[in-house]
């Protein structure tokens, strides 16, 4: 056990390790180690992000699908109240296409009842005439007395 | 057996294979034969005294090839695996690898607060290699050594008893005082690049005690510098020594099991083992840990 210059020998064996291990050994797997620890942080937080748009795209899905729903009914709503208004719109017509018509025929009718009473009213003021013609036979001047007549008519 | 008694065999098991110079006109007794140098010589040590007589001129050659081989291997597989490390899924050896930088960083994170490329490497190499030192440990004791001794023996002509092999670094003082002596050259560099030269001059002469007094600051000034050059002195000399004290603890008693036991040294060294396993990683452990906190104390302010 006696001390000796082995104390020399043993330390540049310690420099030269130390030194080869500063230069070639711990730069490269703690740069790895290092790369590995932001790889697997990048890693998580895209997890992360993933997750945070997994759940927007859900919320946006949803926000569609009432949207979409609302707007399919609102459009029943509108094509009902349209069919409603055609509806009404169709029976308003045919009433007044219908009173129209009524009113038409009115027409017609009384325009005929009026001829048929002018006619008749002139057959009776001619059977009149010929029937006073008969009873007065030749006696009633037919001029001097048409104008009594015609008013006579008139007053039927 | 290479020794006559439990008590040669100890001895012969904790001394290590020296190579170093010896002084001219030394007279020693190796191989077989006695011998006069008449030049300074380097060579290998025969005994326990030569490797004394060596003085500082001498070199622990297993344990330098020992610690330098484990380091390389532990710098290979490192290597490797640096070259491998991608940020995608990694696989088994990569699992493993990654697992140990990723314990080490996050002691280094825990207690070293400033900024610096050296500490977190520093800290790995401190931690891999002083527990692949350790783990020689648990080879049996006489596997290696007189696998040794037996080449020595037969190809070489040396003396059984001459070839000394130790195969754990760490249970060489020389080993794991020169590291924590590195450690603490680490300490002052930082300290000085932290707070400057006057900081680092400060840092031992105006603490424990401060006085706002200037006459009582410079009187006080030899008392502190006493002081903290202690405390700066004691920081790796109790790094080292409580690593080389608890491995060579640990290394003795397998010594003394297979000693007493011989062939059966198992059934003793068994036991021992799988609770050694703890205080080798332990102590590496703690061997990273208190350099990591030194160093942190040198670049925090007070």
């Amino acid at each position: 056990m006696n001390i000796n210059a082995t104390l020399i020998g043993q330390a540049i064996w310690f420099a030269l390790f130390v030194f080869f291990c500063m230069k070639f050994v711990w730069p490269p797997i703690s740069r790895a180690l290092e790369e590995r620890k932001q790889k697997i942080a990048e890693g998580l937080s895209a997890a992360d992000r993933a997750e945070r748009d997994l759940e927007l795209a859900q919320e946006k899905a949803t926000a569609n699908l009432k949207e979409a729903k609302e707007k399919a009914a609102e459009i029943i709503d509108q094509a009902n109240r349209r069919a409603n208004q055609i509806v009404e719109e169709a029976k308003d017509a045919a009433r007044t296409e219908g009173e129209r018509l009524v009113a038409k025929a009115h027409s017609e009718i009384d325009q005929e009842v009026n001829q048929a009473r002018e006619q008749l009213r002139k057959e009776v003021a001619a059977l009149a005439l010929s029937g006073a013609e008969k009873v007065l036979a030749g006696e009633v001047n037919q001029d001097a007395h048409k104008q009594m007549l015609e008013q006579l008519a008139a007053e039927l | 057996m290479a020794a006559n008694s439990a008590g040669e065999y100890i001895k012969h098991h904790l001394g290590n294979l020296t190579y170093g110079k010896l002084p001219e006109g030394y007279v020693r007794e190796c191989h077989g034969h006695a011998e006069t140098l008449t030049e300074s010589t380097w060579t290998f040590a025969c005994n326990g005294n030569e490797a004394k007589d060596m003085g500082f001129a001498a070199f622990h050659v297993d344990s330098l090839a020992w610690s330098g081989g484990l380091g390389i291997i532990m710098c290979l597989v490192f290597w490797l695996a640096a070259r491998k490390a991608t940020a995608g899924v990694p696989t088994g050896f990569m699992n493993f690898i990654e697992t140990i930088i990723e314990f080490i960083d996050t002691q280094v994170r825990d207690s070293f607060h400033g900024k610096s490329k050296l500490i977190a490497p520093l800290s790995l190499v401190i931690f891999c290699w002083v527990f692949l030192m350790n783990l020689m440990d648990l080879i049996p004791v006489d596997f290696i050594p007189k696998t040794f001794e037996l080449i020595m023996v037969n190809f070489f002509g040396w003396s059984a008893h001459e070839a000394y092999f130790k195969i754990v670094p760490s249970t060489d003082p020389n080993i794991t005082l020169s590291m924590s002596f590195c450690v603490m050259l680490l300490v002052i560099f930082f300290t000085i690049k932290t707070k400057g030269v006057g900081g680092f001059i400060g840092t031992l002469a105006l603490h424990p005690f401060e006085a706002s007094n200037p006459v009582i600051k410079v009187l006080l000034i030899p008392v502190n510098l006493l002081l903290e050059t202690i405390g700066l002195l004691a920081k790796p000399v109790s790094l080292g020594l409580r690593l080389f004290g608890n491995m060579y603890a640990g290394e003795f008693v397998f010594i003394l099991v297979a000693a007493m036991m011989g062939t059966w040294q198992f059934i003793g060294a068994w036991p021992w083992a799988v609770f050694h396993i703890l205080v080798i990683t332990l102590q590496a452990f703690i061997f990273m840990v208190l350099t990591i906190v030194y160093l942190s104390m040198a670049v925090e302010d007070h």
